[in-house]
């Protein structure tokens, strides 16, 4: 693997760029891996990356159906956070930001981690109790949150219209939240796991497994059989497509998230500002663009397209909150199949089935739990037993009723 | 945009409408397991393709009513009413669930 720094990319300059080695290996299928992981997302990525890097796996495959990064983990908002209500979600979010906090130098790659702040606004006394509340629990689980008035806000960003139809009364910042950039992410895994030996198989489709009674065994690929010890489903919006073809049953609906991007400007909003209340979640990219993230599509949706209705309320929140974006252009609009659980806390760690791991129904906020997903997934099929950070979130919770209810707790999808 | 056909008011925009998931869903009897409530309270079909589901025209007549439409497409099959029969078998249950 080459080795990126200041010095080899003027060296580099100097003979105008030429020279560069691809970052990955497009790998070919061979007919049997200790480890194959279905999805070459962030977090198929980061498993096979940890498991190669923390626990020495030498026979680890990921399974594309596109082109890497070509779905959810291209398609997110980039927002990473860990302002979540309940213990168990802040102790893995937490993790995660944690993660991403080093992750630059972990992989040698620029994820261009930018800790601007997520800034959540209150439009009511009461809703302003219930962010106080939420920022609480937060601080009592260790994380940074401070609560900001109506005047700290205006400093803090001073071109929002605070005086909207329903006025900002109060709010709340996580100053450890922020950007990255989701292909730089998707990039420096798949460079770290292909150092390591890790094969990343594009344009191949898993359409089955292979059984033998309560054991998987392998794959059936657009490219053939693969046996394996070890199956990871780490597919999101299309989980229950393929859970099914092993006779498992998720509690996961699908749904389109849309997001969407304006021309460039000139830099303007230096947080991201999010309005559970009027929808609006809003940030600057380093290129200037304006993105804004839209509520998911309310029915099942495998379009990967968002509809009209919810595009057109996420443009009237943001307009609101900002009046001076209403003449942007638009210029790309796109959405992602998520899976969305009833209690919209993730479904990780093993399954009913032996040699099948899971990890799905992150639902709208998948991008933040890459690097946490990828550890844990990875200490769970190297010990065969969940990791203590995603313990609560196994399948069987709905039967035991034990659910992390965060969608309820914060008021917003996560 | 969906365009969905009321059996009642007929077609309107999908705005008016809210989405009340799977239809035809039968509640198990109180002395049913753990796994059989769960998969009744929280497994729901998701198919990548056709379904039948249950609407509400809330902004409207304010009455349910089933749709069998395309999860990838979005196509909407002739509509019913709530209370007549399904005509495709119930696929969530898997050998093993929730």
């Amino acid at each position: 693997m080459q080795k990126y720094s200041f010095w080899s990319l003027l060296r580099r300059s100097l003979s105008a760029h030429r020279g560069w080695k691809p970052a990955f290996t497009d790998a070919s299928l061979k007919p049997h891996y200790e480890v194959v992981i279905i999805g070459g997302g962030g977090h198929g990525l980061a498993t096979a990356y940890y498991l190669a890097k923390r626990y020495g796996a030498r026979s680890v495959a990921v399974l594309e159906r596109a082109w890497i990064g070509s779905g959810n983990s291209g398609r997110n908002t980039q927002v990473t956070r860990s302002n979540y209500f309940y213990p168990e979600s802040c102790a893995f979010y937490d993790h995660s930001l944690k993660l991403y906090e080093s992750l630059g130098r972990e992989l040698n790659f620029n994820v261009m981690l930018s800790q601007r702040g997520v800034l959540g606004l209150a439009h009511s006394e009461h809703e302003l109790e219930m962010v106080r509340r939420w920022a609480n629990a937060i601080v009592m689980n260790g994380i940074d949150a401070v609560m900001l008035t109506r005047e700290e806000i205006r400093r803090r960003v001073p071109i929002i219209n605070l005086d909207t139809h329903y006025p900002i009364v109060g709010g709340f910042i996580q100053e450890r939240g922020g950007i990255s950039r989701h292909d730089a992410v998707v990039w420096s895994y798949a460079r770290g796991a292909s150092a390591l030996g890790v094969d990343i198989v594009q344009n191949c489709e898993v359409h089955d497994f292979l059984r033998s009674g309560d054991r998987i065994t392998g794959v059936e690929t657009s490219q053939g059989r693969v046996r394996a010890e070890h199956v990871v489903l780490s597919v999101a919006g299309h989980s229950s497509v393929l859970a099914a073809r092993a006779g498992l049953a998720l509690p996961i609906t699908t749904m389109a998230l849309q997001a969407m991007v304006t021309e460039p400007v000139k830099p303007v909003l230096d947080t991201v500002v999010v309005s559970p209340t009027i929808h609006a979640y809003v940030s600057q990219s380093d290129r200037g663009e304006i993105v804004m993230g839209a509520g998911a599509d309310g029915y099942t949706s495998y379009a990967q397209r968002g509809g009209i209705p919810q595009l057109r309320a996420t443009i009237a929140a943001v307009v609101e909150l900002f009046p001076c974006f209403s003449r942007l252009r638009l210029m790309r609009q796109w959405a992602g199949a998520v899976d969305i659980t009833p209690d919209t806390s993730p479904i990780m760690g093993l399954t009913p089935l032996t040699g099948l791991y899971i990890n799905c129904g992150f639902g709208t906020g998948g991008y933040k739990a890459i690097p946490a997903g990828g550890e844990t997934m990875a200490y769970t099929i190297a010990n065969g037993k969940p990791h203590p950070l995603i313990k609560p979130f196994s399948l069987e919770r709905f039967a035991r009723g034990a659910l992390i209810d965060e969608g309820a707790a914060a008021g917003v999808a996560h | 945009m969906l365009r969905i056909q009321c059996p009642y008011c007929g077609l309107r925009d999908e705005s008016e409408f809210t989405f009340g998931g799977q239809a035809h869903i039968v509640r198990p009897p109180p002395e049913c397991s753990d796994i059989e409530w769960a998969q009744y309270l929280y497994v729901r079909e998701n198919s990548k393709g056709r379904q039948e589901e249950r609407w509400c025209h809330t902004f409207g007549c304010a009455r349910w009513f089933n749709v069998t439409r395309d999860t990838q497409t979005h196509i909407i099959q002739p509509v019913s009413g709530a209370d007549e029969p399904s005509s495709v078998p119930d696929t969530r249950a898997g050998e093993y669930c929730a």
